[in-house]
């Protein structure tokens, strides 16, 4: 088949050859899939950042696919169904799944406790193969995987694997009270995912910040938010403290996380020299920016090692700090709620949509920012008969 | 084993301010008090390990499921193995880690050489696009790469140059 082939930092390439996934466990299933998207936390693993990237892997935890085949102890899903299937793999039975952790999964991932297994994510991640490819291996099939409602359109479906529920519950995590002020540091899709759905828990003002000019008034646009480029605000922690008449934010939002830019010393510890687990200058200025009692939600990558932020300061402002991985699984009945009501359009967000074999030039186009990219679809040949 | 609270009987005022709605992880968690099992729940069936598998030695085995793309081999794969020895909380495990990764590239390209392919490092590093959208950056970029390049060959020439003229005297 058909596969994104990982060949080192910055170099990716379609292999034509890669061997079809197989039944590796009863409860597994083989999906063929129609859509995935590169997600921008990929954009960490093609720079190098994340430890354990093994060359010859495939990337993509965001895919929909139609059910080919599946395993002896599957109940829910059977051969033609199309499901859209969570970027976590969860069992479903650990203590972290029953309490809803689908994210935090304990039998997913040997290689590290900290992480549950994520398709395509590094074996920091588990090891497993991805779906930027035209087939792949879904563990715990019963568990995870939905299939798509009908009357739900395809784009908006594989949005649904990630995207929208990471920036829905950035907002969620933000315990956003009416009429609050939130901050979202970041307007790639997952920032500007989370600036719109905090509308929805009754922000009274959603300001959005990044460098990238094309991002903001699309942020500001689709997210009916304020936008601003830190490159023209001298100091941007000052800046949203004069603009909270000097009280500071009531909720932060990082959706950056480890390829932050905004600070010199940041970027070579983090990103150059790889002495932290990446930059991490939009943490910094949550922290900085978020009032006394304020709420700090962390949906951003950052690696497993460590990272310079300003922890005194966590404890002297008395900050809560919320974080996790989305858990796709718990938010996926009200999120389609959201699309259906027209509150959401996640498909908006999509600039482009790549053939696979393309797949070097579809992550060169998103990690460089070319043509005003801010989604990638990726298409299997089969997906486009 | 989860206690009783008549076990606790000999602790004055033991749960008296225990207060239920105190649960700051709502509503991402739906605590139910499943993590006193700790790792005694039920497991799925496990999957057969058909391929080297590395685990953290921060827990008892492999997990139920776990992905089974490119086992650890070559140096790179010694310096994985090593690199489990340490948990996940020591920064020899991830250092290892990170260099079992850049050396794992050129691996890579001799895997490639070995099976006869080439690889296109221009097109592998989407380079094509870069052509078609930022033309300029692109035509900037190599120029400086050659500028660099021949001042740092010309340094080098020189610098060779006098070491053995000075050999000769």
């Amino acid at each position: 088949m058909i596969a994104m082939n990982f060949r080192g930092p910055f170099r990716v390439r379609a292999d034509r050859n890669k061997p079809d996934p197989v039944i590796e466990h009863p409860e597994d299933a083989i999906v063929r899939v129609t859509r995935s998207c590169i997600c921008g936390s990929d954009l960490h693993l093609y720079h190098g950042l994340v430890p354990d990237t093994r060359v010859g892997t495939t990337f993509g935890h965001e895919f929909t696919g139609e059910v080919v085949e599946v395993g002896s102890s599957i109940k829910n899903l059977k051969v033609g169904d199309h499901v859209l299937v969570p970027f976590n793999i969860a069992c479903g039975v650990c203590p972290f799944c029953k309490q809803e952790l689908y994210g935090n999964c304990h039998e997913s991932n040997p290689e590290a406790t900290a992480v549950g297994g994520i398709f395509g994510y590094s074996h920091t991640a588990g090891g497993f193969d991805g779906g930027q490819a035209e087939y792949v291996r879904v563990p715990f099939a019963d568990v995870g995987p939905m299939v798509i409602p009908p009357d739900l359109d395809l784009d908006d479906a594989v949005l649904l694997t990630d995207v929208v529920p990471t920036g829905y519950q950035a907002a969620e995590m933000g315990g956003i009270k009416e009429g609050d002020t939130v901050v979202v540091f970041g307007a790639g899709p997952v920032g500007i995912m989370a600036a719109k759905c905090s509308w929805l828990f009754g922000a009274g003002r959603v300001i959005i910040i990044d460098q990238l000019e094309y991002r903001l008034e699309f942020a500001q646009r689709f997210a009916q938010c304020e936008a601003y480029n830190f490159r023209s605000l001298s100091d941007p922690v000052l800046f949203l403290k004069k603009t909270t008449d000097y009280f500071g934010a009531d909720v932060c939002i990082d959706a950056v996380g480890c390829e932050a830019a905004g600070s010199t010393l940041q970027t070579i510890t983090g990103r150059k020299t790889l002495l932290q687990a990446g930059s991490a200058t939009a943490l910094h200025w949550a922290i900085n920016s978020v009032k006394k009692g304020g709420i700090v939600s962390i949906v951003g990558v950052y690696g497993p090692t460590g990272n310079l932020i300003p922890i005194g300061n966590v404890v002297n402002k008395g900050i809560t700090i919320r974080a996790n991985q989305a858990s796709v699984k718990r938010l996926l009945p009200k999120l389609i709620e959201h699309i259906r009501a027209g509150r959401l359009n996640p498909k908006e967000i999509i600039t482009h949509r790549v053939p696979l074999e393309e797949v070097s030039d579809a992550y060169h186009i998103f990690s460089r920012k070319l043509d005003n990219c801010i989604k990638t679809i990726l298409i299997p040949p089969s997906a486009r008969a | 084993m989860k206690k009783k609270p008549e076990d606790y009987s000999h602790i004055k005022g033991w749960g008296i301010d225990a207060d239920p709605e105190n649960e700051p992880t709502y509503p991402i968690k739906k605590y139910t008090g499943d993590d006193h099992q700790r790792l005694s729940y039920a497991k799925p069936p496990q999957q057969p390990s058909k391929v080297e598998i590395l685990h953290s030695n921060e827990r008892p085995g492999l997990t139920s499921v776990f992905g089974t793309s490119s086992p650890p081999s070559g140096l790179s794969g010694l310096i994985r193995r090593h690199a489990f020895t340490y948990s996940e909380g020591n920064w020899g495990h991830w250092l290892s880690l990170i260099l079992a990764d850049r050396i794992n590239v050129w691996e890579g390209i001799a895997s490639d050489l070995l099976h006869g392919h080439i690889p296109n490092i221009f097109a592998e590093r989407g380079w094509n696009a870069e052509l078609k959208y930022n033309k300029k950056g692109a035509i900037q970029k190599v120029v400086t790469g050659v500028l660099v390049t021949t001042v740092a060959a010309g340094l080098l020439y020189q610098l060779t140059r006098k070491k053995k003229k000075t050999n000769w005297l």
